[in-house]
């Protein structure tokens, strides 16, 4: 049963050379600049949203010691936060992460089906990632779009009034999708922030 | 009854673009207002119209505004909530997918009235296509004179950021929200001090909710008093609820403040019935946290009368027979769903949405959790229910923050309101085992007539 279990996992650094590029760090020093000179550490979370997108799609322990130091803060108190938000990997996961909501509104709805039959469909448990590093699939609470269950969110992108025909061909696509611009892919360009 | 305010031009062609929301009348509010109007004559409007914090506690907010420490030397903030995670709720990014210039419109006029130069809003991480929207409507507002510096030729600027968040129900409560914001764990703070004294960066901040900062800009366009006729009470003016679940038609729908529960549920207008024409078992009107009502105390009040949709009908006989209006996000339940599978579900949701800073909700959303999963696979044991009540009674009230109350009050309401179908449960492992959800709950009723 999940969340029953409590478990400890060692990381460890690499000390691989990590860097955004120019054109990130432009939008980093923009993104800064929105809070008051004093308190760069509120750029935190945008900014390891952008690190997750652009350094490899999970936090190692190297990227998270590369974002304090552009904050001048201590490798721990971005730990604690990275930890903390359920959006933040600390781990590897697929090119699409596929979130299925299994909250009360979505679960009447069928919400539990359809990850069951994602779960089928892809032959793995919520949690694992393929063997292909194409998907991987989370269950998730509530995602904010309950009137318009069951819902699943991959990547940046919503899925909405689930069937398993419209997962059949949402999978199809991306299974065949080489594309490296494509929507889902995509979580920080200037749109978003 | 039916006077739509928030959403009067939703269905104006592109109304999320800055010129077609101007033209229908956006930002008037703003132009009256710094030309012609003080900011503590804003804040006094507000105060006449009876606008309450839309996001679920319903507290005033000309009131809360009032609070605001203006002798501190710190810059003061407004923080706008969108961190909508309420499980039932998806009203705010309605508003802001549809009308983000409505937001904007009246987060310009509260910082104007509150004396703020930069304003936040704060998007759970999910909504990034949300972020983008706002964005993009927060550039035109610029380039349109509405936003930065000397707004509209006055002496009056603003700045507004959105920041995302990262997934984290707590988020929500405003001051994990203002952690969260300063880049830290969402972990709430123990109050006082309260954010109006104390808030973002130990500075005096006002945080309110995407929808009561929506509703700013008509109330000023009508003035307080004009607004405060729309409603019942102290239930002025309109409420968006989000209804979802076993209904025909689930959506955002805005209602004026005092609509007939039954009316909502069953008009074309609104929710269209339960879905194959079943019956309705249950409500949760306000949001996961609010107590479950069942489908008679739903329509009717213990007295016989006919449940409203405003904050005093909904609580109508307190926690023995009544419920809240929350966030306005309506779960219906039709006869086939199991209570028990539901509440268990909730319970999940809490214990993973729990902080773990205060023992009784880390420890309390857990155990809950782990006693009716037991119930709901046929492990149910003769004295659950009571420890269920006893867990739930610890938690509530005993923490820093309301998520405890939250995680407590849907565990004590179903209990109150379904104890049958959770002995039923309990008496019956067998049954229970060879699971079919929407079978359960019939053989409950069948045996409880419930």
């Amino acid at each position: 049963m999940a969340g029953f279990k409590v478990d400890h996992k060692q990381y460890s650094k690499e000390n691989l050379k990590i860097e955004f590029s120019p054109a990130t760090l432009e939008k980093v020093s923009t993104i800064i600049g929105r809070y008051p000179a004093d308190h760069r550490k509120s750029a935190l979370l945008p900014l390891l949203h952008i690190a997750q997108e652009e350094l490899g799609g999970y936090l190692s322990v190297d990227v998270m010691d590369y974002v304090a130091s552009m904050l001048d803060i201590q490798p721990i108190e971005v730990y604690e936060v990275a930890s903390f938000y359920t959006q933040f990997y600390l781990e590897k996961t697929g090119r699409y992460v596929i979130e299925v909501c299994h909250t009360g509104p979505c679960a009447i709805c069928g919400g539990e089906k359809i990850s069951e039959y994602l779960q089928n469909k892809l032959n793995i448990q919520p949690g694992q990632t393929t063997g292909d590093n194409l998907f991987t699939l989370r269950e998730v609470e509530c995602l904010g779009a309950c009137g318009y269950a069951p819902v699943m969110q991959i990547n940046t992108e919503f899925y909405e009034h689930l069937t398993e025909e419209k997962i059949d061909t949402i999978i199809d696509r991306l299974r065949n999708n080489t594309k490296t611009d494509n929507p889902e892919g995509s979580q920080w360009e200037d749109k978003f922030f | 009854m039916g006077r739509q305010i928030l959403l009067e031009h939703i269905a104006v062609p592109g109304i999320e673009t800055f010129d077609v929301y101007r033209n229908s009348g956006g930002y008037n509010s703003v132009v009256k207002a710094l030309k012609e109007l003080s900011p503590g004559t804003v804040v006094s409007e507000v105060k006449k119209s009876g606008l309450r914090g839309r996001g679920g506690a319903g507290f005033p907010t000309g009131l809360k505004w009032g609070f605001l420490d203006n002798k501190s030397s710190n810059s003061k903030y407004l923080v706008c909530n969108a961190d909508e995670s309420e499980p039932g709720t998806f009203k705010d990014r309605f508003l802001m997918e549809h009308l983000p210039h409505q937001l904007i419109e009246g987060i310009i006029i509260s910082s104007y009235a509150l004396g703020v130069n930069t304003a936040y809003i704060y998007v759970r991480g999910e909504f990034k296509y949300i972020i983008g929207i706002l964005n993009r409507a927060i550039n035109e507002s610029y380039k349109n004179g509405f936003l930065g510096n000397n707004i509209l030729g006055t002496r009056y600027s603003l700045d507004i950021h959105v920041h995302p968040g990262a997934g984290a129900y707590i988020c929500g409560e405003e001051t994990a929200l203002l952690e969260s914001l300063e880049g830290k764990r969402g972990n709430p703070r123990i109050k006082p001090p309260f954010p109006a004294s104390k808030g973002l960066y130990d500075s005096p901040t006002v945080v309110n909710n995407v929808e009561t900062l929506a509703a700013v800009g008509p109330l000023i366009n009508m003035g307080g008093e004009e607004y405060a006729k729309t409603g019942i009470g102290k239930s002025t003016g309109t409420k968006l609820i989000s209804a979802c679940g076993n209904i025909n038609k689930p959506g955002v729908y805005e209602i004026e403040m005092g609509l007939p529960v039954e009316e909502f549920i069953y008009s074309d207008k609104y929710c269209g019935g339960i879905t194959s024409n079943k019956k309705m078992k249950a409500v949760i009107p306000g949001g996961s946290s609010v107590p479950v009502l069942p489908a008679d105390l739903m329509l009717k009040t213990s007295k016989g009368k006919p449940r409203l949709l405003t904050y005093e009908s909904l609580a109508d006989g307190g926690f023995e027979t009544g419920t809240m209006l929350g966030s306005g996000g309506f779960i219906v339940y039709d006869e086939d769903a199991c209570i028990v599978r539901n509440t268990w579900n909730l319970t999940r949701f809490y214990h993973h949405e729990s902080c773990g800073q205060c023992s009784p909700c880390r420890e309390g959303t857990g155990w809950m959790e782990r006693v009716l999963h037991r119930i709901e696979n046929g492990e149910g044991r003769v004295h659950d229910l009571d420890l269920l009540v006893s867990v739930a009674a610890k938690i509530e009230g005993n923490t820093i923050c309301p998520l405890g109350d939250a995680a407590a009050w849907p565990v004590a309401s179903a209990i109150r309101h379904f104890r049958d179908e959770f002995e039923f449960h309990i008496a019956n492992p067998e049954i229970i085992k060879n699971k079919d959800h929407g079978s359960i709950a019939k053989y409950a009723k069948s045996k409880t007539g419930v």
